[in-house]
């Protein structure tokens, strides 16, 4: 079947077949960010946004998105760049692999939110697992870029 | 020193967050043929035939294999990526007859689609022998069921293994007379603890792809802490010179211990080997909880004798370690359960004696900590019932009891304890959890009960005389280095922590070093990452390349200044002349390094040690109990540390953050239990729970740093260290709160909740 949708911005046309997940198409089309981590939608590696909005593209047929916009952190190259030199500054993203799923729904998260508590900030990323960092570090990482955003943010009114 | 000791972050951490395509699956060819495996249904069984034409006519499968196309004269080899001869049996083959547990490998297809491969998977057709299993560790040894009853089983080491008693492993060590030390106490607890085969879920399943080179050669791709292990093993695999092999390491995205076998790499490289094409898998989640390697299930017996006055006097275990249905890493995890808790002590004596066993269970491996852990449970859990039995506060028993530096190690292979905060440990985590205005336990205004538990910890560093840590270090253009190490860098850092000891000895900028790893055609020599071994002695092995290169640059220098070596003076920037009538830029040295020049600038060290210098870790966890749910939540974990010096204190926080989260998943939800027959029951992430960050409260760590003159700069490990606390700790916490003592990790919900009604009645 022809798939129509705009990723990452650029919009684009491909026959697919019908059952193939959205994380596969993602994958086969370079999306190399979007990355498995189980078969039971309880990892959160694979997130992306769909119009926006963060989704598992695990449990997302790839002709669901027809028509739609999908972004991975391959399409948010410079806001992630902000969040993660400070997620870098703590050591937190040690192996990296959940990072690009933990750096979608975060950025989500970091959009809806100016000033997310504790508590919200964990509630929101509580999908995203993590193996080796034991998440301090990432919520550091965290609340050091929202203290920084307020700060710009302030110095620009 | 400028950069040692330093949070730089680490080199790759902006490519990782922003999601760059650099681990194995992101690299391999879009051709690769997928490689999956057919798998045993079966706990125990053997192959009566096997039947694969259907499966290949499907027009896109390229190869099916099974026992019968593998030669008959194989031999078998260990998957254990360990320093040659292996101490763990060979007892693998890569396809064979006899099925050990429900997942040993039937079949391996490959085909160019998923969908191919998957129809293939279920056309092949198989007529077992159903046999009865073995699936009690406890009645494994001279059962008369025999999971490896072959003639060519072989244990290359002396290790006390037996494969007609279904023995593994077999060893026993002690110090003193420790029956007449246990008979002269006042007091002898004898306690038997149990933990599960835990698993360590990388984010990152095993993978690795396959292709050929120019010159005829298998080239492995593999997310694996140990290349130069892996290339060994394959070769003996498939029966080919080592030589026809290279293995390159990517990015890994994690390890734990679980890449330190060769879970994955045989059965593409069989089908790139014969068929010449690329080829990949890529374990599913599935595979990798019910077909990998965690750790070890481990029974342990502890006898521990005390005087009333709190005086520790002797400790006896006995630990039967379960190593499923192959010996990886069997005889040497066990090893650690009884000698890294016991050492933990000052007694007059000692025993400890091991049985590891062959089961049907899936096979056991290395995961961070290496066996500790369980001992750790075991002890700290027996010594903080004795504190509760005497009435004596669980830090004040310690400082009684605990080594301090200089001691003599009689359970911990006669080494000295070189380099030791301890002491200082235990005050600051006293201190720092407010152990003794907050109490034990206390009541909560919404009904829970908040209790406190302690436990300590220690580890090695490395393994002396026989692992090697190698380094090459060599002058690059407009004067800048590359480090070329053979030490697989999963995750934790230690690409940027051994770039950091070299930019510290060669006096540059961080960035002027870059890091090559790993690549076995390229990379110097190296055990690889494992053993808490790669800043303490790939470490060193920088350190001694680094200071040679800086040696051979002013060698260089003296040429074309035309003077003596010793009159040059090097800071980093620029070779001087000493009375200043002449000087050269590094840049200036390195261009001239490439013309007419035969100083090479180009340092290979190897190190080996001579000693495991431990590093120490004192836990305190806080956690609230509901007592009519049984839920246990950590609210705060304090850690205190003592890993020498930190080469990057940011890193090692995290390290000992995620292991402290690690560890309280081993306490209190990670569980692997069977079905009747041997199936396991926890085989997704649904029903496998590791922490998410809901579920580990605050976290405090800070460092307690003694010195080890041995290590680079000061240093000592902490990659496993900081496993080893939360399961001790949490069941005292428990135990304080509800007065019921728990035996078994993972302490469930239902346990407490039973526990604590029983209390209430």
């Amino acid at each position: 079947m022809e798939l129509t949708l705009t990723l990452n911005g650029k919009k684009m046309s491909r026959l697919i077949e019908p059952g193939v997940l959205l994380l596969d198409f993602l994958r086969g089309e370079g999306c190399c960010s979007v990355k498995r981590g189980c078969e039971t939608s309880n990892c959160g590696l694979c997130t992306v946004f769909l119009d926006d909005v963060p989704v598992l593209s695990c449990s997302i047929l790839a002709a669901r998105v027809q028509g739609r916009r999908v972004t991975t952190l391959e399409g948010l190259r410079q806001e992630a760049e902000e969040l993660a030199t400070f997620i870098a500054a703590q050591g937190a993203e040690q192996c990296g692999f959940c990072n690009p799923g933990f750096m979608m729904n975060a950025i989500a998260l970091l959009r809806e939110k100016e000033e997310p508590t504790v508590e919200e900030i964990r509630a929101y990323l509580a999908g995203n697992l993590c193996r080796c960092s034991g998440y301090e570090g990432q919520l550091r990482g965290i609340l050091a870029f929202i203290e920084w955003r307020k700060k710009k943010r302030g110095g620009a009114q | 020193m400028k950069i040692v000791n330093t949070s730089v972050p680490k080199k790759d951490a902006l490519q990782l967050l922003t999601g760059q395509p650099v681990y194995t699956d992101d690299l391999a060819p879009k051709d690769c043929l997928i490689v999956r495996l057919l798998r045993s249904p079966h706990a125990s069984a053997i192959v009566k035939s096997i039947n694969k034409k259907a499966a290949l006519l499907i027009p896109d499968i390229e190869a099916v294999y099974t026992w019968e196309d593998l030669p008959a004269d194989a031999k078998r080899f260990t998957l254990a990526g360990q320093t040659y001869p292996e101490p763990s049996p060979h007892d693998h083959l890569i396809l064979d007859r006899r099925l050990r547990y429900v997942g040993d490998p039937v079949a391996v297809v490959a085909g160019r689609s998923e969908a191919a491969v998957e129809k293939a998977l279920a056309l092949i057709k198989v007529e077992y022998e159903v046999l009865e299993p073995l699936l009690d560790p406890t009645a494994a040894k001279d059962n008369k069921i025999i999971v490896h009853p072959e003639e060519n089983w072989e244990a290359l080491c002396p290790v006390g293994a037996d494969n007609k008693r279904n023995l593994c492993a077999h060893a026993e060590s002690s110090a003193g007379d420790i029956e007449a030390t246990l008979a002269a106490c006042d007091i002898v607890l004898d306690r038997t603890y149990h933990t599960k085969a835990v698993q360590q879920c990388m984010m990152e399943t095993y993978r690795t792809f396959c292709t050929i080179d120019t010159y005829g050669r298998l080239v492995i791709t593999s997310a694996t802490q140990v290349p130069f292990h892996v290339r060994r093993i394959v070769a003996l695999a498939l029966g080919i010179p080592k030589s026809k092999v290279r293995v390159i390491k990517p990015r890994i995205g994690g390890g734990f211990g679980a890449k330190q076998t060769c879970v994955s790499e045989v059965y593409p490289a069989l089908v790139t080997w014969l068929t010449k094409k690329p080829s990949k898998i890529v374990f599913s989640r599935y595979e990798c909880m019910t077909a990998s390697s965690p750790r070890h299930e481990t029974h342990m017996r502890v006898r521990l004798g005390a005087m009333k006055d709190g005086r520790i006097r002797g400790i006896d275990m006995y630990a039967v370690s379960n190593t499923g249905a192959y010996g990886d890493h069997g005889p040497t995890t066990v090893d650690l359960t009884g000698h890294k808790p016991i050492t933990l002590y000052r007694t007059e004596s000692y025993r400890f004696v091991s049985d590891v066993v062959y089961t049907n269970n899936m096979p056991a491996g290395a995961y961070r900590g290496y066996g500790a852990p369980q001992g750790m449970f075991a002890v700290e859990s027996a010594v903080n019932e004795l504190a509760a039995l005497l009435k004596m506060d669980a830090f004040l028993l310690r400082e009684k009891n605990i080594i301090h530096e200089g001691d003599y190690l009689p359970s911990y292979y006669g080494e000295t304890n070189t380099s030791c905060a301890l002491d200082r440990c235990l005050m600051r985590a006293k201190e720092l959890s407010g152990w003794e205005e907050k109490g034990l336990c206390r009541k909560l205004k919404n009904g829970k009960v908040r209790a406190l538990g302690m436990a300590m910890a220690m580890q090695g560093s490395a393994i002396p005389y026989l692992d090697v840590g190698g380094a090459t270090i060599k002058l690059g253009d407009e004067g800048t280095y590359n480090l070329l190490i053979g030490a697989s860098d999963m995750g934790t850092g230690c690409d940027t922590i051994l770039a950091q000891i070299a930019a510290e000895v060669l006096e540059c900028d961080l960035d002027a070093v870059s890091v090559f790893g790993v690549d076995t055609d390229a990379s110097p020599y190296d055990s690889g990452s494992y053993a808490s071994s790669t800043t303490y002695l790939t470490g060193q092995a920088v350190y001694q390349a680094a200071t040679e290169l800086r040696r051979r640059l002013g060698l260089l220098a003296a040429k074309l200044l035309k003077c003596e070596p010793e009159e040059i003076v090097f800071d980093g920037k620029k070779a001087a002349k000493i009375d200043d009538s002449g000087a050269l830029t590094l840049a200036e040295l390195a261009v001239a390094s490439q013309s007419g020049n035969d100083v090479a600038l180009d340092v290979t060290a190897s190190t080996k040690s001579t000693a495991s210098p431990p590093p120490f870790m004192v836990g305190v966890a806080e956690v609230d109990i509901d007592t009519e749910t049984g839920e246990v939540r950590p609210v705060h974990y304090y850690g205190v540390v003592d890993c020498g010096t930190c080469i990057n204190p940011n890193l090692a926080r995290v390290q000992t953050e995620g292991g402290i989260v690690q560890g309280i998943g081993m306490a209190l939800s990670e569980n692997v239990t069977y079905a009747p027959d041997g199936r396991v029951y926890e085989n997704s992430l649904m029903q496998y729970k590791i922490p998410s960050r809901l579920d580990n409260g605050r976290l405090t760590v800070v460092f307690e740093p003694s010195y080890e003159k041995s290590g680079p700069f000061g240093a000592k490990s902490i990659g496993e260290l900081v496993i080893n606390t939360p399961g001790p700790a949490i069941a005292a916490a428990i135990a304080n709160a509800v007065g019921t003592r728990f035996y078994e990790l993972p302490v469930t919900p239902e346990q407490v909740a039973m526990a604590a009604a029983r209390l209430k009645m």
